[in-house]
């Protein structure tokens, strides 16, 4: 029996010494030789292996027409959750494959906007994510092309590592047939804004100009459109500050229009708000509401001739500035085998004629998007100069507000509406809201002033 | 099979349960290796790994600088309030319910009731993690539940309300009791079962109803598989993570992303690239869930021959 069990240990021994020998050779993989590449960034040895590119649902379309137009070029297209809504599962896989050495998609698309602030840094030793696209891996000439500032929130330094899908300036959406009705006027600023909202408080009540159940809607439509300095990063410094004027006066203009009644607390994308496809009379909010609330059948679905995009509100007398609500960003990765075929597939996507005909919301690139607006336009479901208003918002995108490697949304979510839902008004919660914010930038290594 | 053969091998197996043979010695071996080689791999060596990790910073070694950081991170002590206050409701309502219910269904005359009453509290089990909070989802959103009017009663208009985070621990206990407690009270029917008819007799002769009988004979007998269920239970209720985390992507961030400790454990990782705090996040569960398992296992007489 004795020996018996020796021999057990011994075995038991050798097993968990191949066990751990081959969780080690696992975690210390791909130790590919590196060289310089002429494009800013060490490479791996480039040969014309397939290269994999990562997509959400709605972009899945553009890469299986580039497949089918360049069916030379190897290419596995594969679709994952495109980065929604915080959950973070970009930087989460690539924080894996940083961890393996090996693994690493070629080309990712994110719905998110602020990635490049993980994806161009060097993250426990192992190189950036994200290729820088101008230093000699794509054409000045192409990149040229895109709409001005598009690319500044990927932009580092002068090194721009990501290229924007789509733009989202916010605008103000507004029924011509409920103000004709009324015999209300558009309003341009946020001051005729709330006063509309005191006239149709009175004469109107239960028709409504806007929500602020949605923590994008809260922060980058009324915040950041008021040119609201919440959300502000120099260098490595973060700064929130709510009690400059811009902030102050956005909140008790929300407080307000809360009590009388014309924003609801209600998300954009519930089955309460969709109770309101009658009863909306304006709301501002980004270029893509077109696709995903009014022409949307399982949202607000009005019929064709009634909606208008407006030029978006700004302060009376001051800067004529917009608000932004994300747009995606297409990403190259610095470990790919096959740079060549990388950026042939992201000049595809960003200013292919199919780009135009397939994109959902505003492209980025600006020939894309003239084509894109032209086309919508001759669609003849939008009233008012739909293209002009929508061109000239993506100009005017407020440029103080800041990409840090988290969102604004998060602290809006989980301070603000739970907040509104149990009746406190805004005034009363931005102490709270405030220090959440710099809780979470100091967490992620931000000096917080 | 030959019957000589079948005779044969029925007397090796009788000799065989009188002193273990050497072939069926190694059989055992070769059954529990399996078992055996993934703990190694999937249990211990993580956990070496995640204790290396915790007490190191890029390879080097830090001390306790991981654990000191975790303990300044402002997310940590509402996660370990947040977790407290669940497992206390959770493990009370829990310890309460599937006893008392148990000892309901126990005392059912009618065979065929009893059988389906027990089927019935065992089927949510069936249902994985996520895909019961999925369920919930709908149950606990005032506009589409089929049971809002119970909700209204409450006071909660909206799904924003009803998730809002003083009502959070209620909210994971009810969902964590159905689905865990048929489990425990399919468990608890046979551990009943198992009490001997004669002291269950005796006590009837001495004139115990059935709530003397429950008090001072069922329950003190049940003592062991009580505190069984209290060890299972804390190890699966500090680990909260699914149902925070489904509540959290489906309210669109209205119930944080760091609530539970698990949670926050995977936001150092991922999030901030933390590894290393992540890994100390996790080495204070361990001991936190392995010194109250020594509570109950000493004061619950686990181990205790009888």
């Amino acid at each position: 029996m004795k020996s018996q069990h020796r021999r057990f240990t011994r075995t038991l021994a050798f097993t968990a010494g191949l066990a751990a020998v081959a969780l080690l050779s696992a975690c210390s993989g791909g130790d590919a030789t590196t060289s310089d590449s002429g494009f800013g960034f060490a490479s791996v040895k480039q040969d014309n292996s397939a290269i994999t590119v990562w997509v959400d649902a709605a972009r899945e379309p553009i890469a299986n027409a580039f497949k089918e137009e360049n069916p030379d070029v190897k290419i596995n297209i594969e679709t994952y959750d495109g980065n929604a809504g915080g959950s973070d599962s970009f930087k989460t896989k690539m924080a894996l494959f940083d961890q393996s050495g090996e693994g690493w998609p070629d080309v990712v698309f994110s719905t998110q906007t602020n990635d490049t602030s993980w994806a161009s840094k060097e993250i426990n030793g192992t190189q950036a994510y994200a290729a820088p696209l101008n230093k000699g891996l794509l054409d000045d000439a192409f990149l040229d092309g895109f709409t001005a500032g598009a690319n500044e929130p990927m932009t580092v330094d002068g090194t721009v590592y990501g290229l924007r899908n789509d733009l989202a300036p916010v605008v103000l959406w507004y029924n011509q047939t409920l103000l004709d009705e009324f015999g209300y006027d558009i309003p341009t600023t946020w001051e005729e804004y709330e006063a509309l909202s005191d006239d149709l408080a009175a004469d109107h009540p239960g028709y409504i100009l806007g929500s602020v159940g949605d923590s994008f809607v809260g922060t980058y439509v009324y915040y950041w459109g008021a040119q609201a300095p919440i959300f502000q990063l120099d260098g490595n410094e973060f700064t929130t500050d709510f009690s400059d004027d811009h902030a102050t006066r956005m909140t008790e203009m929300l407080d307000h229009m809360i009590d009388n009644g014309t924003l609801i607390q209600n998300s954009v994308f519930s089955a309460e708000f969709v109770g309101y496809s009658d009863k909306l009379v304006a709301i501002p909010g980004p270029a893509w509401y077109s696709g995903a609330v009014f022409q949307n059948p399982d949202n607000l679905n009005v019929p064709a001739g009634q909606i208008g995009a407006a030029a978006p509100l700004y302060w009376e007398g001051e800067d004529k500035v917009t608000g932004n609500v994300g747009g995606g960003v297409w990403y190259a990765s610095s470990h790919s085998k096959n740079l060549a075929a990388a950026s042939q597939f992201l000049e595809y996507v960003i200013s292919s004629e199919k780009a135009a005909e397939l994109a959902s919301g505003l492209p980025a690139y600006a020939a894309t998007s003239d084509a894109w607006l032209s086309t919508q336009a001759e669609g003849g479901y939008f009233v008012g100069d739909f293209s002009a208003n929508v061109t000239t918002a993506a100009n005017s995108v407020w440029s103080g507000w800041s990409f840090p490697s988290f969102s604004p949304e998060t602290a809006y979510a989980s301070v603000v509406v739970p907040a509104l839902a149990s009746g406190k008004s805004l005034a009363d919660v931005v102490p709270e809201w405030e220090a959440e914010i710099k809780n979470e930038a100091q967490v992620q290594g931000y000096t917080v002033k | 099979m030959p019957a000589a053969d079948s005779e044969k091998s029925r007397q090796q197996a009788a000799s065989g349960r009188r002193r273990p043979d050497r072939s069926q010695t190694v059989m055992g071996y070769a059954f529990s290796s399996g078992y055996a080689v993934l703990l190694l791999a999937f249990g211990v060596l993580p956990t070496l790994y995640a204790i290396f990790l915790a007490f190191t910073k890029g390879g080097a070694f830090v001390g306790v600088d991981n654990f000191v950081k975790v303990f300044n991170d402002y997310r940590f002590f509402p996660a370990v309030q947040h977790v407290a206050i669940y497992l206390v409701v959770y493990l009370l309502c829990l310890t309460l319910f599937v006893v008392l219910l148990a000892l309901i269904v126990h005392s059912v005359r009618s065979r065929w009731l009893s059988t389906s009453i027990r089927f019935l509290y065992y089927i949510p089990g069936a249902l994985a993690g996520a895909s019961s909070v999925m369920l919930w989802l709908f149950l606990l959103d005032p506009t589409v539940s089929p049971v809002a009017f119970v909700l209204r009663a409450m006071g909660l208009e909206s799904f924003v309300q009803t998730v809002s985070i003083d009502n959070l621990p209620v909210i994971f206990t009810v969902i964590a009791f159905w689905t865990g407690a048929g489990g425990w009270i399919v468990i608890m029917y046979g551990a009943l079962n198992n009490i001997s008819q004669d002291v269950m007799e005796a006590a009837r002769i001495d004139g115990a109803g059935p709530v003397n009988t429950a008090w001072y004979i069922q329950i003190p007998m049940l003592r062991k598989w009580i505190s069984y269920m209290g060890i299972m239970s804390l190890a699966a209720g500090t680990q909260l993570f699914v149902e925070p985390r489904v509540l959290s992507q489906a309210s669109k961030g209205v119930v944080p992303p760091d609530y539970s400790l698990n949670q926050l454990a995977y936001l150092f990782a991922f999030r901030q690239s933390d590894f290393n705090g992540s890994a100390a996040i996790s080495l204070i569960l361990l001991v936190v869930a392995v010194g109250l398992a020594a509570f109950f296992v000493f004061r619950g007489g686990l181990f205790d021959r009888d």
